[in-house]
């Protein structure tokens, strides 16, 4: 599905990625970890393509098109979604109008005439329900006012919507009480399909024993320096990066 | 060049046919009009509070005036439909500089209300329009001068004590004629203490390849405890000049809501001058200005708190594009006497492109201590993480661009006291910044297909 080869990019003239290698499968979970800095946020953003980023070379294939040529627009039509690890505020643009936008946007791209208001405000309420996300906070303005826990239900309440094959989520567990937690990983869990493939991006583990990943990267000054199954990330939790920061520091030593 | 030379001229000329087809309380200002243009050196651009706005320029152009009154041969209340149509409110026209009455005009007005030609008023009620007319207005403002030496004819609204009109009033003023006119009008609304009144004044230009100029002087007395909505829209051309001054005093518990919204325009100066007269009065003084292509808006409002106890909330928002200009300079004035005043000031703009500009001046001259007011200023582009958001969701980047402005313009719009020139903003708005074209979309006059 994602095939990303020795991908470069840098923001604001800083090389941040420094050759990513990444496949990804229908069906299955990544999780990517790594220190703070390391080039996680960037590996994301860049996946779906914000502009800020500037890709220097390799290449990325989604289902077969030419990811890193696509707008961020037509990504998200295509399949690509990121949950964003800040998700951002939009002052008097309510839900309702944003989700509309998004979901008669996609409905254009594949030829189909846009979506009753009947049909649509039952979607909305059946694809809240997974996220037990407030039916209040659909007329409010997107995000705006939403405590931690409601911004990142949102995040997966539009997954929930937009149902892509891929989907990248940035940090979803960061400021997070337990609760919450258990709602957002059930929500990714019950999206989950054979047809479908989740990266999921944490510092942390333990969103890791809620959402089980199939593969764990380790991600350090821009590379994906090892690769694991699930047991990699129980070790990480275990001994933290340090060591494999030395290791990584030793070979470029060498 | 003195720009103001011709029109002294031509009333020095035709003074008389002026003053025949007017009346006595008018032309009684114009020898004051008359002696302060005379001396009157037009603050040249780029002086004091005329940072962008060229008055000899604007006032430069030969137009025609219609002071002898030739009718205009149109039908308006059949041709012409406003923007803002589903609003249920009495309607009265203003074709050019000319009062004529629409077939709905008095449906439904209270006893106790007149609404009507300025001409009419000050012929029928000579004291009392004596009274009000050129008394609010500052005549060594050349905008007012101007007014007060050409003027024939406007609108008169006298609200009388106690009277609460339930409906809108809507005034529409129209431009039209085949070659460059001039347009000078005048407004004089007096409510009286108690009484209640929402006004919605809309500036609509029917030819767009002609030049006009629209010069307008807006005198609005407010009694106690009275309740006034002023609401002044312009959807105009691109060849359309026009200025504006508005004079508002308030009487003691007053509450007014001015809100001067420019959809399409070409050239447009706005002048509010404010002023409190009475203690415990409110004033939302709020404007919005959508420009694009090479429009210009330039805004300049004062407003002086000259007793205690009174509260101003001011807020301009602008969105400039293409290589548009906007401009907002605002003073809010607290006299030593003024305790306890708060006043709150606020401009806020989007400049779009490299080669738009917008020009922002917020002033606050407070003279004594006990008063709780800010003032502020922001300008800047949209917020690129919003549409890198929005466009992650599969919003195209024109459509988040164009969600992101409309957003911006919410709190303008909510502010509006009139639900159905509010529903009816936010749907203008949003059609205004998908590109729509302006009088187009509401009237119905089939000129279109020439263009």
């Amino acid at each position: 599905m994602l095939k990303v080869k020795n991908l470069h990019a840098q923001i604001n003239g800083k090389e941040i990625l420094k050759g990513i290698n990444l496949e990804v499968n229908p069906g299955e979970v990544h999780a990517i970890m790594g220190p703070n800095g390391s080039g996680k946020s960037t590996l994301s953003m860049v996946l779906a393509g914000n502009p800020a980023y500037e890709v220097t070379g390799g290449e990325a294939e989604f289902v077969g098109k030419d990811l890193l040529a696509m707008p961020p627009e037509i990504r998200s039509h295509e399949g690509v979604f990121l949950g964003f690890q800040y998700p951002v505020e939009i002052p008097g643009v309510s839900m309702v109008n944003f989700m509309r936008a998004a979901v008669n946007a996609k409905r254009e791209y594949f030829g189909q005439p846009p979506m009753s208001a009947t049909e649509f405000l039952k979607m909305m309420r059946e694809k809240r329900a997974i996220v037990e996300l407030d039916n209040k906070l659909a007329s409010r303005s997107v995000n705006e006012g939403f405590s931690g826990g409601e911004k990142k239900r949102n995040e997966i309440f539009q997954m929930a919507v937009l149902e892509p094959k891929l989907s990248i989520l940035d940090e979803t567990d960061s400021g997070l009480d337990i609760d919450a937690l258990r709602i957002v990983a059930e929500g990714v869990n019950k999206l989950k399909t054979e047809n479908n493939a989740t990266i999921v991006i944490t510092h942390y583990q333990r969103l890791l024993d809620y959402i089980k990943p199939d593969f764990v990267h380790i991600l350090y000054k821009g590379r994906i320096v090892m690769t694991g199954g699930p047991e990699l990330a129980l070790e990480l939790e275990e001994r933290g990066y340090d060591w494999i920061k030395q290791q990584v520091d030793n070979e470029e030593n060498h | 060049m003195n720009a103001l030379t011709q029109y002294i001229d031509l009333y020095k000329q035709h003074g008389e046919l002026v003053d025949l087809n007017s009346a006595e309380v008018i032309n009684g200002r114009r020898g004051d009009a008359l002696r302060t243009l005379e001396k009157t050196v037009l603050p040249p651009k780029g002086s004091e509070n005329y940072e962008t706005t060229d008055l000899n320029d604007i006032l430069a152009p030969d137009y025609g005036l219609n002071i002898a009154r030739v009718p205009i041969d149109v039908n308006p209340s059949a041709s012409f439909h406003c923007g803002v149509p589903t609003l249920s409110s009495s309607l009265f026209l203003l074709v050019n500089d000319i009062y004529a009455a629409s077939d709905r005009a008095h449906e439904g007005l209270p006893e106790g209300v007149y609404v009507g030609s300025l001409r009419k008023f000050a012929q029928d009620y000579p004291d009392f329009a004596h009274k009000y007319y050129g008394q609010i207005a500052d005549m060594n403002n050349p905008i007012v001068a101007l007014d007060s030496l050409l003027v024939q004819d406007g609108i008169a609204i006298w609200v009388k004590k106690g009277v609460k009109v339930e409906k809108p009033l809507q005034i529409v003023n129209i431009l039209q004629n085949g070659t460059p006119l001039m347009a000078v009008r005048r407004v004089l609304v007096i409510v009286e203490e108690d009484a209640e009144v929402k006004i919605l004044s809309c500036d609509h230009t029917q030819n767009p390849d002609v030049d006009f100029l629209a010069l307008c002087t807006t005198e609005i007395s407010v009694g106690r405890n009275a309740v006034v909505d002023y609401y002044d829209l312009e959807e105009s051309t691109e060849k359309t000049s026009r200025l504006s001054a508005l004079y508002l005093h308030q009487g003691e518990g007053s509450n007014v809501m001015i809100d001067g919204i420019t959809l399409y325009n070409g050239t447009t100066r706005n002048e509010y001058h404010t002023r409190f007269n009475g203690r415990h009065a409110s004033l939302k003084l709020f404007g919005m200005g959508i420009e694009d292509r090479s429009r210009h808006l330039d805004t300049y409002s004062k407003i002086v708190h000259a007793t205690p106890d009174c509260t101003t909330d001011e807020l301009f928002k602008y969105v400039v594009d293409d290589s548009a200009i906007g401009a907002f300079a605002g003073l809010i004035l607290v006299d030593p006497g003024a305790e306890k005043t708060e006043a709150y000031q606020s401009n806020r703009n989007i400049v779009a492109t490299d080669t738009a500009r917008m020009f922002s001046k917020p002033q606050l001259e407070i003279y004594n201590d006990d008063v709780k007011c800010s003032h502020g200023t922001a300008t800047g582009q949209l917020d690129e993480m919003q549409v890198f958001y929005m466009r992650t969701r599969g919003i195209p980047e024109a459509t988040a661009k164009l969600l992101l402005k409309q957003a911006f313009m919410a709190d303008v719009i909510d502010g509006v006291r009139l639900d159905g020139l509010k529903d009816r903003l936010h749907m203008l708005v949003e059609r205004r910044f998908a590109g729509a074209d302006p009088s187009c979309a509401s009237c119905r006059t089939g000129c279109q297909p020439t263009r």
